[in-house]
C-alpha cells in the first residue's frame, strides 16, 4: 500500500523546504517529489539500511563490538561523567529537542558544548555581536526584493532550491512578473553555476573581499575612489553596483563561507553589515547567511535563550562562559585540553584540520549518529540514531530563523532510538554517576 | 496538596480584604474555604498578596533571542552555576530562559505574559516559553500590521476579519490581539514609516485609524477576555502624545462586549511625550492620565524607565531604526513576511540626560495621576524602559515621595522643569500596589482566578517579609524594595516554590490561549483566502504554520464562543 506524506519538510540544508511529497510503500520511502536532488537522495537513503547504523557497539580490545543499548548507553555515560573536561560538539544535523537535552548534559558535566557553525558561520556571529544583523523572513525576499546579491555563496550547488522558493523565480506580491522584476548579482572568485545566471557578476580576487566592501562603502556614501580598482574590480563596476544598491527598492544581500571562511573572517561580515546598515539611509536593505546544515540556527537560538551564548559555550565554571578562539572546539582541541569527546550528528574526524583529529585520537569518543562514518569508527562507543525529519518528529530553524516542525514519514530501523531519548538516558545515568 | 498561610497581612483588594489578619486555605491548586490537617506556614508579620500577574513583558520569542545573540556581554551579568534544584542561569536585559521564570518566581510572580508574538515565529516563542518554569504563560499575537487583516478590513469584510483572527489565535496558540505601530511596521518593509492616525499605509488601502478602530470591533465582536493591547504609533517620538490621545479617542465608539476596558494603552510612558523638539522635551503624563480618568473604557501599563543598561526591542522596525540612528549603538531588524517588522538595540538612560530624566519621571506621574489603581499596571516593558528585576523599586517609588524626590534631586534638571512629579504627594498604599502589580493585569486579561485570593482561585501566593502595620513605606522605602526583591514565599498552583528569597522547587505552568468559536461556513470561507495566501506569498506551507500543543507546557485553552457567524 501507497501512502503519500504532504508538506513534508526537508532535513537536508538550512533552506528547509516544506513543500515535500514522500510516498511510503510497505514503509519505506518509495517515492520523493519536489525535493532536489541532494534532498531527495537523503529521504531514499533512510530506507536504505546497509548504509545505516543498526546496532550500538562499544570498542573492546581495539576493535568495536555489538552490545546492548544499555550497554553502550553505560560506558558512553562512564567516559563523559570520568572525564575532566568533556568536549560535546555536531548539534546542527539534528532536532532542538537533541540540542536541548545535550546542552544540559554538557552543563552538567561541565563540559564545552560548540556546533559545527564553528567552522562556517560562526565569524557571521561574531560580526552579529559587533555590528547587529539586518535582516527579514524569506518571504520580504519573495513579495518585495528587486535586487538580490549572492556574495561568496553558490546556491545552485549548496541550496539547489534557494532561487526558484525565495529570491529569483517566485512571483512575490509586489513581484508579480517573478526573475524578470529582481536583478541578480553574484560576487564571487569564480564564475559559479549561480554566476552564469547573473545579470551582473563580479570577480573579487581570492581573500580581499574586506576591501571590496570598504570600496562600496565609500561609494555609497558618496566618496570618490581615488584607485581605478579595488581587489581587482574596476572603479566603474564598483560604482554601477553601488548605484544599483543605493536605487533598489528593497535589496538583499545573501552571503555564505567564501565570506566568512576567508581572510578577514568576522572582519568582512561586520562590514558588510555596516554597509547595509549604510544602505538604510537610502533605501530598504538586509542581510543574510546562506546556513549549510538543515539546524545550524536552532542550535544557536537553543543555546542562546538557555544559556546567552550562540556557540562555543564551556561550562566548567557551572555557569556559561563564551569566548570564541578559546572556547572554540578546534582551539579547545588543538590546545589538547579535551580528555573525552561527545559527537553527535557530525564527523568532525573527516573536517576538522589535522592537528585537532590527532588530538581526537587520543582520547576516548561515544558518537551518536545515523550511519557509519570516520568519526564513528574511530570512536569507542557507537550509538545509532533515528533519523530526524524522517523517522522521528521534532524541531529545526531556517536560515531565517522561521521554526517549523519536522515530520515523521517512516519507523526507524527496529531498536533505533531517537537521538533524544538516547541523550536523555546518557543524561540520567550520568546525573546518577555524579550524584 | 493542602496547604495552610497562617496569620499573614492579607492584602486581596478585589474581594475587599485590605491589610486583615487571616489565614489562607490551599487545596489541590486552588483556594478553598476551609482544610483540615493541612500543613501549617506562620506567616504572621508578613505581608500575604495573591502571586503577581505580568501582562507586558518580552520575555520569549525571536526578537528576545536575536537580542541575546547579539548582546553576549549582557550575559557575563548575573551569573550563577546550576544547582541540585535550577539550571545555570545568566543575563540582565537579555536574561536566560531559565532565569527570567525563577527571578519572576523570587519576586513573587507567579504568571507573565510575553508581549508579542509574530504569528510565523510563534513555534519560536512557544519553544522558549515552554523553557520558562515557574509560571503560568500566554502570549499576545501581533495582528496590527498583518496583510489578510488590513485587506479584509479596507474592504468592510468586519466577520471575515473576525473569523480570521478567531484562527490566527487558535494558530499561534495565542490568547489576545496585540498591535504595534499599525501600519507603520508593514510601511518599514520599504524603509518608510507612517507618522499619524491618517497617513496612508503605502499599497494598502487603509490607515492607522482605521486598523486599530478595525481591531476594537474584531475584539469586541469575537467577545476575548482581554480588550485590544495597544503599541499606538509614533513611540518616543517627541510630541507624541496628540496622536495617543487621538488614539484613546477611537476608544468612544466601541462597545466593550465584557466587563472590562476595550483598550490597553501599553506602556504608557512611551507615548505621553510633549515638546517639538529634543530641547524642549517634556511630560504629557497629565494629558493622558486625563483621558484615561475621564473614560471607563481605557487602562495602561506604565513603561516605566529606570536608570541603567538595557536593550530596547518592539515589532515596531522604524523606532529601532530611527533609535540606533540616534545612538549609534549596534541595530538588529527582523521584518517576518505578511506580518510584522521587529528591530532591537540597546540603549543606556542616563541620570545626567535631560530626556531619560523626564522619560522616568513620566511613567511615575502617569500612575500618580490616574486617579484609579485599576486602571493602571506596573510595568518597565521589560527590558524597553529597563528590566523587570527592577521592579521593587518602582514599587518604593510609587510608596514614596521621599524616595522619588531623592531621585529627583540626582537628575538633569530638565526632569523638574519639564514635568510636575515633583509637585504630586500621592503615595501608594499596599492595597494599591497590590492592584497596579497583579489584580488590575488580572482583570484586564479577564483571568477571572487569578489576581485575588478569594474561594476557587488559583493557589497562587505571594508572601513578603514586611510587616504592613509596623511599616511606614514612605520613610522605609529601602525595606519595601528589599522585600520585594525576594519574597518569603512563593506558592504556585499550591505548591511553595520559592522560600526566603531561592528557588526551592521547579514547577513548569500552564499555557493559556484563546480558543474563539466562529460560524463553520465563514471559517471555511476564510480558509480558502488563509489558503490563497500562503499559497502565493507566505514562504511556508499552510500546514506546517499553526503550532501543536506539543509545544505547550499543560496547555490550557480558554474557550469562547463568539457568536461571529
Amino acid at each position: 500500500m501507497r501512502v503519500t506524506h504532504r508538506d513534508v519538510v526537508c532535513s537536508f540544508c538550512g533552506t528547509l523546504c516544506d513543500d515535500i511529497e514522500v510516498d511510503v510503500e510497505d514503509g519505506r520511502i518509495a517515492e520523493v517529489r519536489h525535493a532536489c536532488r541532494i534532498g531527495t537522495t537523503k529521504f531514499l537513503s533512510a530506507s536504505r539500511h546497509e548504509h545505516r547504523l543498526l546496532k550500538p557497539m562499544v570498542r573492546e580490545n581495539g576493535r568495536l563490538k555489538e552490545v546492548s543499548l544499555e550497554e553502550a548507553v553505560e560506558r558512553a555515560a562512564e567516559i563523559l561523567a570520568g572525564a575532566q573536561r568533556p568536549l560535546l560538539y555536531g548539534w546542527s544535523s539534528t532536532s532542538c529537542e537533541a540540542q536541548s537535552v545535550g546542552i544540559e548534559l554538557a552543563e552538567v558535566l561541565g563540559g564545552v558544548i560548540d556546533n559545527t557553525s564553528t567552522v562556517c558561520h560562526g565569524p557571521s556571529t561574531i560580526a552579529v555581536h559587533e555590528a547587529g544583523f539586518i535582516s527579514c523572513t524569506l518571504g520580504e525576499v519573495k513579495n518585495r526584493a528587486d535586487l538580490v546579491i549572492y556574495w561568496g555563496a553558490n546556491p545552485m550547488h549548496a541550496h539547489p532550491r534557494h532561487l526558484s522558493r525565495y529570491s529569483i523565480y517566485p512571483r512575490g506580491y509586489f513581484r508579480e512578473r517573478g526573475h524578470q522584476d529582481r536583478t541578480l548579482v553574484v560576487v564571487d572568485v569564480r564564475r559559479t553555476d549561480t554566476a552564469r545566471l547573473a545579470q551582473k557578476f563580479v570577480r573579487v580576487q581570492p581573500g580581499r573581499d574586506y576591501e571590496l566592501i570598504s570600496a562600496l562603502r565609500a561609494v555609497v556614501n558618496g566618496r570618490k575612489l581615488p584607485m581605478d580598482e579595488v581587489a581587482g574590480v574596476s572603479r566603474e563596476d564598483i560604482e554601477e553596483l553601488a548605484e544599483m544598491m543605493k536605487s533598489c527598492s528593497f535589496g538583499v544581500l545573501f552571503f555564505g563561507m567564501g565570506l566568512t571562511q576567508s581572510p578577514g573572517r568576522h572582519r568582512n561580515i561586520d562590514n558588510a553589515i555596516c554597509l547595509v546598515r549604510d544602505l538604510n539611509t537610502y533605501t530598504k536593505f538586509v542581510i543574510m547567511p546562506m546556513r549549510g546544515h538543515y539546524n545550524v540556527v536552532g542550535f544557536s537560538e537553543v543555546l542562546s535563550w538557555q544559556a546567552g551564548f550562540p556557540f562555543a559555550v564551556d561550562f566548567s565554571k557551572g555557569y556559561a562562559w563564551y569566548n570564541p578562539g578559546e572556547t572554540t572546539a578546534n582551539d579547545v582541541l588543538q590546545r589538547g585540553e579535551c580528555d573525552a569527546m561527545l559527537v553527535v550528528a557530525s564527523d568532525p574526524v573527516s573536517n576538522f584540520p589535522k592537528p585537532s583529529v590527532e588530538n581526537m585520537l587520543k582520547m576516548p569518543i561515544v558518537a551518536i549518529d545515523v550511519h557509519p562514518t570516520p568519526t564513528t569508527m574511530v570512536a569507542d562507543v557507537v550509538i545509532p540514531a533515528a533519523i530526524a525529519g524522517i523517522e522521528v518528529e521534532g524541531t529545526a530553524y531556517r536560515m531565517d530563523v522561521v521554526p517549523l516542525r519536522l515530520r515523521k514519514v517512516v519507523e526507524p530501523p527496529e531498536g533505533v532510538l531517537s537521538d533524544v531519548e538516547v541523550l536523555q538516558r546518557i543524561l540520567e545515568r550520568v546525573k546518577e554517576i555524579k550524584g | 496538596m493542602k496547604l495552610v498561610l497562617k496569620n499573614g497581612y492579607v492584602y486581596d483588594p478585589a474581594n475587599g480584604v485590605n491589610g486583615e489578619k487571616m489565614d489562607i486555605f490551599i487545596e489541590n491548586g486552588k483556594i478553598v474555604e476551609e482544610v483540615s490537617g493541612a500543613k501549617e506556614i506562620d506567616c504572621s508579620g508578613m505581608l500575604v498578596m495573591p502571586g503577581g500577574v505580568e501582562i507586558h513583558s518580552h520575555i520569549a520569542g525571536g526578537k528576545v533571542n536575536t537580542a541575546r545573540l547579539m548582546r553576549p556581554e549582557d550575559h557575563l551579568r548575573n551569573v550563577a552555576p546550576r544547582t541540585s534544584v535550577t539550571r545555570s542561569v545568566c543575563g540582565y536585559s537579555t536574561p536566560s530562559t531559565f532565569l527570567t521564570g525563577y527571578a519572576y518566581s523570587k519576586m513573587g510572580y507567579t504568571t507573565a505574559f510575553t508581549a508579542a508574538l509574530p504569528p510565523l515565529m510563534a513555534r519560536h516563542t512557544h519553544e522558549e516559553l515552554h523553557d520558562i518554569p515557574m509560571l503560568d504563560k500566554g502570549a499576545l499575537t501581533v495582528m496590527g500590521n498583518n496583510w489578510l487583516i488590513m485587506h479584509y478590513l479596507s474592504e468592510g469584510r468586519i466577520e471575515h476579519a473576525c473569523a480570521y483572527a478567531a484562527w490566527l489565535l487558535r494558530a499561534t496558540k495565542g490568547y489576545a490581539i496585540k498591535a504595534v505601530n499599525p501600519g507603520g511596521s508593514e510601511a518599514w518593509g520599504w524603509g518608510r514609516d507612517v507618522r499619524s492616525l491618517d497617513d496612508r499605509v503605502p499599497h494598502f488601502d487603509i490607515t492607522p485609524r482605521e486598523i486599530i478602530r478595525g481591531l476594537m470591533e474584531i475584539n469586541e465582536r469575537l467577545s476575548l477576555p482581554h480588550s485590544v493591547h495597544l503599541h499606538p504609533n509614533n513611540l518616543g517620538r517627541v510630541g507624541n502624545f496628540t496622536t495617543t490621545l487621538e488614539t484613546l479617542e477611537l476608544t468612544r465608539d466601541v462597545k466593550p462586549s465584557r466587563e472590562r476596558q476595550v483598550l490597553q494603552l501599553t506602556h504608557a510612558q512611551f507615548h505621553s511625550y510633549g515638546g517639538d523638539s529634543w530641547r524642549n522635551f517634556s511630560s504629557e503624563a497629565e494629558s493622558i492620565a486625563k483621558a484615561v480618568n475621564s473614560s471607563d473604557r481605557l487602562v495602561l501599563d506604565m513603561g516605566q524607565v529606570v536608570f541603567g543598561d538595557t536593550t530596547t526591542m518592539t515589532a515596531d522596525g522604524p523606532m529601532e531604526y530611527y533609535l540606533s540612528s540616534l545612538t549609534g549603538l549596534k541595530w538588529a531588524n527582523k521584518d517576518i513576511e505578511l506580518e510584522t517588522a521587529p528591530g532591537v538595540t540597546p540603549f543606556v538612560y542616563s541620570e545626567k540626560s535631560p530626556v531619560s530624566g523626564v522619560q522616568w519621571a513620566i511613567g511615575l506621574e502617569l500612575a500618580l495621576l490616574v486617579e484609579s489603581p485599576e486602571k493602571v499596571m506596573l510595568t518597565t516593558d521589560h527590558p524597553n524602559g529597563a528590566p523587570f528585576f527592577t521592579y521593587p523599586k518602582i514599587v518604593a517609588w510609587l510608596m514614596s515621595a521621599k524616595s522619588r524626590e531623592e531621585v529627583l534631586e540626582r537628575l538633569h534638571r530638565a526632569a523638574q522643569k519639564n514635568t510636575v512629579l515633583g509637585s504630586i504627594d500621592r503615595e501608594y498604599g499596599w492595597s494599591e500596589i497590590c492592584w497596579v502589580t497583579r489584580t488590575a493585569q488580572a482583570r484586564s486579561l479577564g483571568l477571572e482566578s487569578k489576581g485575588h485570593l478569594g474561594v476557587g482561585a488559583d493557589a497562587d501566593v505571594a508572601v513578603y517579609r514586611i510587616d504592613p502595620e509596623s511599616t511606614d513605606p514612605a520613610r522605609d522605602y529601602e525595606a519595601v524594595e528589599r522585600a520585594f526583591s525576594a519574597t518569603a514565599l512563593t506558592v504556585k498552583g499550591g505548591e511553595v516554590v520559592v522560600r526566603d528569597g531561592e528557588v526551592v522547587k521547579v514547577v513548569s505552568g500552564r499555557t493559556l490561549y484563546v480558543d474563539a468559536g466562529v460560524g463553520e461556513e465563514l471559517e471555511r470561507e476564510v480558509l480558502k483566502d488563509v489558503d490563497y495566501y500562503f499559497k502565493r506569498f507566505y514562504t511556508v506551507n499552510l500546514a506546517n504554520y499553526p503550532v501543536q500543543e506539543v509545544y505547550l507546557t499543560s496547555p490550557e485553552a480558554v474557550k469562547v464562543d463568539s457568536g461571529v457567524r
